[in-house]
């Protein structure tokens, strides 16, 4: 093993200089003490943005007052100001001419034959399924002439119903991905399809001799009927081979916790639309990554109308995320501290273990009641990285309060090889070590960067051990440097495949074009080393269903599987209702609590790049974390009461140790976390990921260890005394004012308050007169475009932005860029916070573009690039912007985004491929936001009007409505009285931003109503005190 | 001591205004050469690898615009034939003409023809074709008289003002939609009416504005809105 501590200080150190703090203001040292006392004192901000702006540091009141953050509008690079004239002087000379330019000819090339039912011009969809950890998305995928350019849900499927998570969104960036290996190679050299039959002709037959001893097979999670089929048919015949599988981000707890409670692996899926009481230990089942969160999103956030039955979550958790801070009741607590509230619970909230302090613990009794009063109609669910013994107890929970059958429903498990994957790449290491293995096939993956540390598999790879090593992956990756033969992997929009949805359900994973550079599947490399070369992916997946498939018309049944997304009739029932003897396992040995200079290590995949895959998507790299807005960059969390004691600040770098590993990292200080407890994000410091994720973060990885994959005791933290950059937008776009007469951005009330004052919202709005400017009548046109944004149903997924982004062609700027406030996101989602700084409340805000109708934007511009259409929309013309930057300026909600520098890549050609030929390619110095989509709109309008009739609602959706998996943003026709639009804007909750200003913004927010227990509002404050001393 | 006579004054005075008059005709030179089928690309035949001739095909032989441009009427884009197109007759005469070559190589190979593009928009401007055609907008009121183009030229000059023209004042355009790929459509005139609808219009100006009504086209301030075409 290499050691740690040289290979991470130094890129740590040498980021942190090739980052110069841009602007180099006072940095004062941030006061957490004030922090506290701002919010006892409630002077400060009701709702705050970050800690550094509840403390009132002079870094965040100078950002306030600029537009742009410092180093944002001007120019600090090494370019004179006498030089920049210069070149000024000139171009402004020849700016004249640039109109005279001739546009250079162009070719138009037709197909020879065209395609059958091809429109040129309109694009086509076509179902698939995206698959993370096995479990598929259902999607469909927009294809202009073959090209692939946007993923959008499957509306008709029940694990999609139209939304979709980021991942799956930013998935289209991953096929163009230039970095993608593009050729099969030997040691590095290129080899063709042809040379690796050959070179497997002969260990293959070897293989075959001894039954397959000595091959072994390691994978990811498969939950494809197909390659399980492929596989097992395999060690059926050569019956000595073996299959591995190994995922970092696992659900082996999950499926310890089933065999505890029952003896044998089960899969859990919860129906959240009937639970009206949820409880959620440690699980974050509303992020992207949780098998079934887009589906659960969706039921959770319909239960989240004040006016209906509104559901009450609380949310019991280590590491502070989106699902946390959408909770009724939020708890921190440390990792291992939350198999006692589990046990707790069980016993009806009665003290065993006396971890908790006496007021977590009358919450805890308060959630028991709160469970025993909604008898079937609760929900426990336990998180992924929580022991065995957890799952084992919420299973016995759901069993005792007679949710199984109703809230909760036990299925066979997805995968179709559920063993234990640590167990599982355990066994692999040791046959590897002991010189068992003649030929090892990795199927995609990364175990060579992201397998426990203790396993030393990269080392064991490395050596000599193994004969024959074929690895297939997309990149040329750290595994793929340490095997012979690499194959690059086809991508699923390329594939033919199949998978299982987290409730069973299968998808047909049809390619949407052909492979750009040539790569394979797993099941055409399964078929080769079967010995039937030859097969193309579609033969293979349709002769696997042609077995299943029973009764008549094999065709008919393949063709509807493939338009509709999924096969019928696979969903996994459920097995049986509820009185299943649950086992529960006896308490472990009590949680130690930690101490002092030796804190809980919490390892959590990452909000934005997951495991460390999607490491060189620069959509994901630059995606603003749901809580903490980081980007390009994963931060060692800690507390504010710990941070206080340890002395450290945002930025500050950080020396963790642990297990006597060291790595250095920034902090980030998060409201919320827990003490004495720190979480590192897995992922980062990817070395061989490509030109966007090589060398960005830290890589924790190499502290995670077999015995302790998600959290253990015994961390050490220190302070170096260095400042590492971190790239988070918290900060930006803020639209406070400076004067400190801070209006509030988000609403929002208990449910109780809210029945007694529904109107709670309403702003008198400013008169229509108070302006100079003559109105419009815009009731008389056809449309009149409106947006509502549902803060109680928006959950803070981000898939949004990445839909916005994907939508509309907005561009990657870097995390020099990012830092000086330059993120193009059309769409950005702001995280509030109010409360106490050790377990605040959280708020997501969905801030695009308002479209005034009294736009402040449109008055100052010199050169009319921004006016209103008669629609209602504000405009924005490319190609008239001269780039003054007034308009920004003068936007009060600031969602403005100016082109400083070329952001676009023009020159990638994979790139020209996935974007959007709807939508202009914008250049450096022109200013950009959000349309409304209005190529959408003018698309469904010609097609409306060639039929004589007018856009019906539902016809039309923006990209960020139709991706949201909560249903949290409608947008329509507001001269449509019965427009759902419309019934939203009608609702009491419904109110603009900065009313006050008279700009009659044209996307308006539902006010968010919390449902907190009534039992439970006395004792908060005592609580969260306690919690923090705790 | 005096250099400059007293009458150079009236040289000086005269010169601030011919500096104004040579700026001001700068500028104006530079908006008409902005205009020039030089800029534009107005009129001018660009090597294509086939002397195709819209004038034998159309006027010649009386094949409709849509037989090769299919998606005109459901899409943004009108459509080029594929080379199956050419084919279709090609198969069966002229077999064997030497400057059809590139036709028959292209079926035989599978490779396309690349033509080159003849009316050209910028990438910043959505045009759609199926909705012009749906409101009675002409091939020719754009493409200019394409049946008497032996060799395929751009006709106008396809800039911002030349749309502008006819969404500012589309009544002196529009024709019933059955006309619209009828070539030799003349608008209507005291001595040759348009009927349409058993109405009868002898003028451009009634006609267009009965049509305008008829087919519902968007008011003025609707399709010259900025969102129409750019996006």
């Amino acid at each position: 093993m290499m050691n740690i501590e040289d290979q991470d200080a130094k890129p740590v150190k040498d980021k942190a200089n090739a980052f110069p703090d841009v602007c180099p203001t006072k940095r004062n040292q941030l006061d957490l003490a004030t922090v506290k006392e701002q919010i006892e004192d409630t002077t400060g901000p009701q709702y705050w943005r970050s800690l550094e702006e509840l403390a009132g540091s002079e870094e965040f009141q100078e950002m306030m007052h600029r537009e742009f953050p410092k180093g944002a509008s001007e120019w600090l690079d090494t370019f004179s100001r006498r030089g920049f004239l210069k070149t000024m002087g000139a171009s402004l000379a020849l700016a004249g001419l640039t109109g005279c330019t001739r546009m250079p000819d162009t070719e138009i090339v037709p197909y020879v034959k065209q395609p059958e039912n091809l429109i040129p011009g309109r694009p086509k969809f076509y179902a698939t399924a995206f698959s993370l950890g096995g479990y598929a998305s259902p999607v469909l995928v927009e294809s202009h002439m073959f090209r692939p350019t946007k993923i959008e849900g499957n509306p008709e499927h029940p694990a999609s119903m139209g939304g979709t998570d980021v991942y799956a969104q930013a998935s289209i960036l991953d096929l163009y991905d230039p970095d993608r290996a593009q050729n099969i190679t030997y040691l590095g050299d290129v080899r063709s399809w042809n040379a690796l039959l050959s070179a497997l002709h002969g260990p293959m037959g070897a293989a075959k001799a001894m039954a397959g001893g000595g091959v072994r097979i390691l994978t990811q999670a498969v939950t494809s009927p197909t390659l399980a089929g492929q596989i097992k048919d395999y060690i059926q015949a050569n019956p000595m081979a073996k299959w591995h599988v190994y995922e970092p981000i696992n659900r082996d707890n999950v499926m310890e916790g089933a065999k505890l409670a029952f003896g044998e692996p089960m899969e859990t899926r919860y129906d959240l639309s009937k639970a009206d009481v949820i409880v959620s230990l440690d699980a974050d089942f509303l992020y992207a990554g949780f098998p079934g969160s887009t589906r659960y999103t969706r039921d959770f956030a319909a239960r989240r109308n004040p006016d209906a039955n509104m559901n009450r979550l609380y949310v019991i958790e280590s590491t502070p995320s989106s699902t946390g801070m959408k909770a009724d009741h939020r708890i921190p607590m440390r990792a291992a501290e939350i198999e006692g509230v589990a046990r707790s619970l069980a016993s009806n909230g009665t003290t065993e273990g006396s971890a908790n302090s006496g007021s977590a613990q009358a919450a805890i009794a308060a959630i028991a009641k709160d469970l025993q009063e909604h008898k079937g109609s609760s929900v426990v669910i336990a998180g992924d990285h929580q022991s065995a013994a957890v799952h084992a107890l919420a299973h016995s929970l759901n069993e005792s309060l007679g949710n199984v059958g109703k809230t909760v429903f036990y299925t066979d498990p997805v995968d179709a090889n559920p063993v234990n994957r640590i167990e599982s790449l355990t066994a692999l290491v040791q046959d590897m070590q002991g010189g068992k293995v003649d030929m090892l096939l990795i199927l995609g993956g990364n175990p060579a960067y992201d397998a426990p540390a203790n396993l030393n598999f990269d080392s064991v790879l490395k050596s000599n051990t193994v004969a024959l090593k074929l690895y297939l992956g997309s990149h040329r990756n750290e595994t793929a440097e340490l095997c012979q033969w690499h194959i690059p992997e086809a991508h699923y929009l390329e594939s033919w495949s199949d998978a299982r949805a987290y409730d069973g359900t299968v998808s047909i994973i049809q390619p949407l074009i052909e492979p750009l550079y040539g790569g394979r599947t797993a099941h055409e490399v399964m078929s080769v080393i079967s010995g039937q070369s030859g097969i193309t992916g579609r033969d293979i997946v349709q002769q696997y269903w042609q077995k299943q498939h029973t009764g008549g018309d094999f065709d008919a049944f393949w063709r509807k599987s493939l338009h509709d997304g999924w096969v019928e009739g696979t969903a996994y029932q459920s097995k049986g209702g509820g009185g299943r003897k649950v086992a529960v396992p006896s308490a472990s040995q009590s949680a130690q609590s930690a101490q002092n200079g030796n804190f809980e290590i919490n390892f959590r995949r990452d909000p934005a790049i997951y495991d460390g895959r999607f490491a060189n998507n620069g959509w994901l790299q630059e995606l603003p974390k749901p809580l903490t807005k980081l980007t390009w960059d994963n931060p060692i969390m800690i507390g504010p009461a710990m941070a206080e004691r340890l002395k450290l600040n945002f930025k500050d770098v950080a020396e963790l140790e642990f297990n006597g590993k060291k790595v250095k990292g920034a902090i980030w200080i998060q409201a919320g976390h827990p003490d004495q407890s720190i979480t590192v994000f897995l992922g980062y410091g990817r070395t061989r990921a490509g030109r966007i994720g090589t060398g960005t973060g830290f890589d924790v990885y190499p502290m995670r260890t077999s015995q302790s994959p998600w959290f253990a005791n015994g961390a050490q933290l220190r302070g170096t005394g260095e400042i590492y950059q971190l790239a988070s937008t918290q900060g930006f776009q803020t639209m406070e004012t400076h004067d400190g007469n801070s209006r509030p951005l988000v609403l929002e009330r208990s449910l109780e308050e809210y029945k007694k004052e529904p109107n709670f919202a309403q702003e008198e709005e400013p008169k229509k007169h108070l302006t100079l400017y003559p109105g419009f009548d815009y009731s008389k046109e056809t449309y009149s475009w409106g947006m509502a944004i549902d803060l109680n149903a928006c959950v803070g997924c981000n898939n949004c932005i990445v839909a916005c982004q994907s939508e509309n062609n907005v561009a990657v700027v870097g995390k020099e860029q990012t830092l000086k406030g330059r993120h193009m996101h059309w769409l950005r989602v702001d995280a509030y916070y109010s409360g106490p700084r050790d377990n605040p409340k959280g708020f997501f805000q969905p801030v695009p573009c308002m479209q005034c109708e009294n736009a402040p934007c449109e008055l100052v511009c010199p050169v009319q690039a921004t006016v209103h259409s008669s629609e209602g929309l504000n405009d924005m013309v490319y190609n008239r912007c001269v780039g003054t930057r007034y308009c920004s300026n003068n936007c009060p909600y600031k969602v403005r985004r100016f082109n400083f520098l070329l952001f676009q890549d023009w020159e990638t050609p994979q790139f020209k491929l996935m974007r959007n030929p709807d939508v202009t390619i914008r250049s450096r110095g022109v200013m950009e936001k959000c349309t409304y989509c209005v190529q959408r709109i003018s698309e469904r309008r010609i097609d409306a009007e060639r039929e004589d009739t007018i856009i019906k609602e539902g016809d039309l959706q923006t990209a960020c409505q139709q991706s949201c998996p909560a249903n949290a943003i409608v947008f329509g026709n507001l001269n449509d009285p019965n427009s759902q639009v419309n019934k939203w804007k009608a609702q009491p909750r419904n109110y603009s931003m900065l009313a006050d200003l008279n700009t009659r913004p044209r996307t308006t927010y539902l006010a968010e109503v919390r449902n907190p227990n009534p039992e439970l509002q006395e004792t908060k404050a005592e609580l969260t005190t306690s919690v923090e001393n705790g | 001591m005096q250099i400059f006579p007293r009458s150079s004054n009236a040289v000086a005075r005269g010169s601030l205004i011919l500096v104004v008059l040579a700026v001001g005709g700068l500028l104006f030179a530079l908006l008409e050469l902005e205009r020039t089928p030089y800029i534009t690309k107005a009129g001018q035949r660009k090597d294509q690898p086939v002397p195709f001739s819209h004038k034998h095909h159309v006027t010649g032989l009386g094949i409709d615009c849509r037989y090769c441009h299919t998606s005109v009427e459901q899409s943004s884009f009108a459509g080029i034939p594929p080379t199956k197109t050419c084919i279709n007759c090609h198969s069966q005469i002229w077999t064997n003409a030497a400057y059809l070559e590139p036709v028959r190589e292209s079926y035989r190979t599978g490779k396309s023809l690349q033509w080159t593009r003849v009316n050209q928009l910028p990438n910043y401007v959505y045009f759609n074709h199926s909705i012009h055609i749906n409101k009675g907008v002409g091939c020719n009121n754009c493409h200019g008289p394409v049946d008497q183009m032996p060799l395929m030229y751009q006709a106008a000059s396809l800039q911002m003002e030349f749309c502008l023209d006819c969404h500012r004042n589309s009544e002196r355009y529009l024709r019933p939609r059955e006309q619209v790929f009828n070539m030799r459509y003349q608008q209507p005139s005291e001595g040759e009416p348009v009927v349409v609808n058993g109405q009868s219009y002898s003028d451009q100006e009634s006609l267009g504005n009965a049509l305008k009504k008829q087919y519902k086209v968007r008011s003025v301030q609707d399709i010259t809105s900025c969102n129409t075409c750019h996006r």
